[in-house]
């Protein structure tokens, strides 16, 4: 009996032993991409094994994506970073020199292997006649995002609006600010996160209209059949959610190697069409274009070519001081 | 050898551990977070606590704190007088149930609270007639404060009441004391002190109190935003020193706050 249970113990320890030696990679997300990751994860399992015979391990983290780039400061040992902003990986970057400043020209499409927009998610069959962002500031109409000062979707929700009354008022700040007073004069509940917004608007049944992730857009019609109506506005913003390899933890792990091929897969037709099928707008042109109908072409500005890149945007809209709080402080 | 004999020995050692075991959970990280706040000059400190955003949020955060504590620590007494005075079927049930704030997560809560108060829920629809708004607004940041710190006044205050006889009643009913004035002059004064710790331990919790309230409070800037609402909103700009005097700024007037009830309390059991 005595020798079962020692023998046994020995065979775990070896076992365990034997699986330890497998490599192990951590991918600190942000949270809308839990579903997408998860189907990943196991598509590059297969492909790692065909092509090399180890077996790899893959852990997810998801939360806030400046909440996670917090914990990766903070010494998380993540292999790789798969986050909402660039500017949550260039703080990594700039905090902690664990990835090189010139980390976005490592892989192509500025490292941001799919993209996604922000479009509107109305009630069911769109009662209230929401077409495009003049229809959100209209009285009466109550629009659901968001708290752009802690939820990063919320600042692309915030840029995109932003992008187009610049348009609309022809680059007239004043007005342009004022068109965000009064589409945030419109905002019942400003919630903390994307996902607690989804709940608000889906499950609350507060508010008319929606600012939300594409990709959340379509989730919240499946998981809400019937219930609301997606509507593209006639400008919007193109988010890159971008990719990096934390290479001074893999240096230490030994599996830089692999965080590498990992990111690299995500541009391969099977990543793409991953990405696709979980309502991220792929890079591939050939797989985009079997998925447009799911994904009709809007204009899309980018935020390099509108705001002059992720940093300037922040100081100038959502820093202590920034457009954002100007908007609550003036009454 | 002066030294003092003990009964049980091991002061040292004992003692020893708990100065080890108060530093390490206790004093250093609130040192590390004094000395994450020193960062900033005295100038930057009465901006940042001084600015019309932070005031609000103080405002809403101890007042809506205070009133909770204040309701939590009369339903409290209530709640505690059925426990102990009455026996009834289900009774400990209901005793458990006292607990449930302390044991679910405050996200939990948040969303639950949120779920039934909001206007269309089950107890908002109603509200909602009578023109009352018990979610994402101050109201409802109140009610959920009320749900967490309720339960620190029950277990405070029922040891005390359990172990008041029913001999110092009926002597004060023998020497012609009716129900009333037994109550007021005879059983109230003893339960104040644990009432007071209570109150105090409740109105701690609500000011730092995050999970639930995030989400029934609706977070509107200069409305209905919270303290830590706004410490999350620094750390979200990676502006480390801007958090840490704001979480400073909360700990010191919390300080101030429980020591002057500490002093209260002392009074009162210094005049019996």
């Amino acid at each position: 009996m005595k020798t079962t249970t020692i023998f046994s113990t020995f065979a775990l320890s070896v076992l365990t032993t034997g699986f330890a030696h497998a490599a192990e990679l951590l991918n600190v997300s942000y949270d809308p991409t839990r579903e997408f990751y998860t189907d990943f994860n196991d598509a590059f399992k297969t492909h790692w094994k065909e092509k090399t015979g180890e077996v790899v391990k893959i852990s997810q983290s998801h939360g806030g994506s400046g909440k996670q780039a917090r914990s990766v400061i903070d010494g998380l040992p993540a292999d790789v970073v798969t986050l909402a902003l660039s500017g949550d990986i260039d703080i990594i970057a700039t905090k902690t020199k664990a990835i090189p400043k010139h980390w976005q020209s490592r892989l192509p499409n500025n490292s941001s292997p799919y993209t996604s927009t922000i479009v509107f998610v109305t009630r069911n069959g769109n009662p209230k006649q929401i077409k495009d962002w003049a229809d959100l500031i209209k009285p009466g109409v109550e629009v659901i995002t968001p708290n752009p000062k802690t939820s990063g979707g919320a600042r692309w929700n915030y840029l995109a609006a932003w992008a187009w009354a610049d348009k609309e008022y022809q680059g007239d700040r004043k007005q342009v600010l004022g068109y965000i007073k009064r589409l945030f004069a419109n905002v019942p509940v400003l919630d903390a996160g994307a996902r607690a917004s989804t709940t608000t608007f889906a499950q609350r049944g507060i508010g008319d209209v929606f600012l939300s992730w594409e990709n959340e857009a379509y989730l919240i019609e499946k998981e809400f059949p019937g219930k609301t109506t997606i509507v593209y506005p006639s400008i919007s913003i193109l988010a890159e959610p971008p990719v990096a390899v934390v290479t001074k933890n893999t240096d230490k792990k030994g599996t830089t190697k692999i965080a590498q091929a990992y990111l690299e897969y995500l541009y391969t037709d099977v990543g793409q069409e991953l990405a696709a099928k979980h309502f991220y707008r792929p890079r591939n042109a050939q797989i985009a274009e079997k998925y447009s109908k799911q994904f009709p072409t809007i204009s899309l500005v980018t935020l390099d070519e509108k705001f002059g890149g992720w940093s300037k945007a922040q100081k100038e809209h959502f820093d202590d001081g920034g457009t954002f709080d100007q908007i609550y402080s003036v009454k | 050898m002066s030294r003092k004999h003990r009964v049980i020995p091991g002061f040292g050692l004992t003692a020893g551990f708990t100065i080890f075991y108060l530093s390490l959970i206790i004093l250093i990280p609130l040192i590390a977070l004094f000395i994450k706040a020193a960062g900033l000059g005295l100038d930057d400190w009465w901006d940042i606590l001084t600015s019309p955003r932070v005031m609000a949020a103080a405002k809403l955060t101890f007042g809506a704190s205070a009133a909770a504590a204040v309701v939590s620590t009369i339903l409290g007494l209530l709640v505690t007088w059925v426990l102990v005075r009455y026996s009834f079927p289900g009774k400990r049930l209901l005793d458990g149930m006292v607990d449930l704030p302390f044991a679910l997560p405050t996200a939990v809560a948040g969303i639950t609270l949120t779920q039934i108060y909001a206007p269309n829920g089950w107890v908002g629809q109603y509200l909602d007639k009578m023109g009352i708004q018990a979610a994402y607004n101050a109201t409802g940041v109140f009610i959920a404060l009320t749900f967490i710190g309720f339960p620190f006044v029950v277990r405070t205050v029922q040891p005390i009441l359990e172990d008041m006889g029913k001999e110092i009643e009926e002597a004060a009913a023998t020497l012609g004391a009716n129900r009333w004035t037994t109550f007021r002059q005879v059983i109230f004064p003893m339960l104040v002190p644990a009432l007071i710790t209570g109150f105090t331990l409740a109105f701690a919790r609500a000011i730092g109190e995050y999970g639930s309230v995030i989400f029934i409070s609706g977070n509107l800037p200069m409305k209905t935003e919270i303290l830590p609402l706004l410490i999350v909103s620094q750390l979200e700009q990676y502006n480390y020193e801007a958090a840490a005097v704001i979480a400073s700024g909360m700990l010191l007037v919390s300080f101030v706050m429980l020591i002057l009830i500490n002093l209260l309390q002392r009074r009162l059991d210094w005049q019996k």
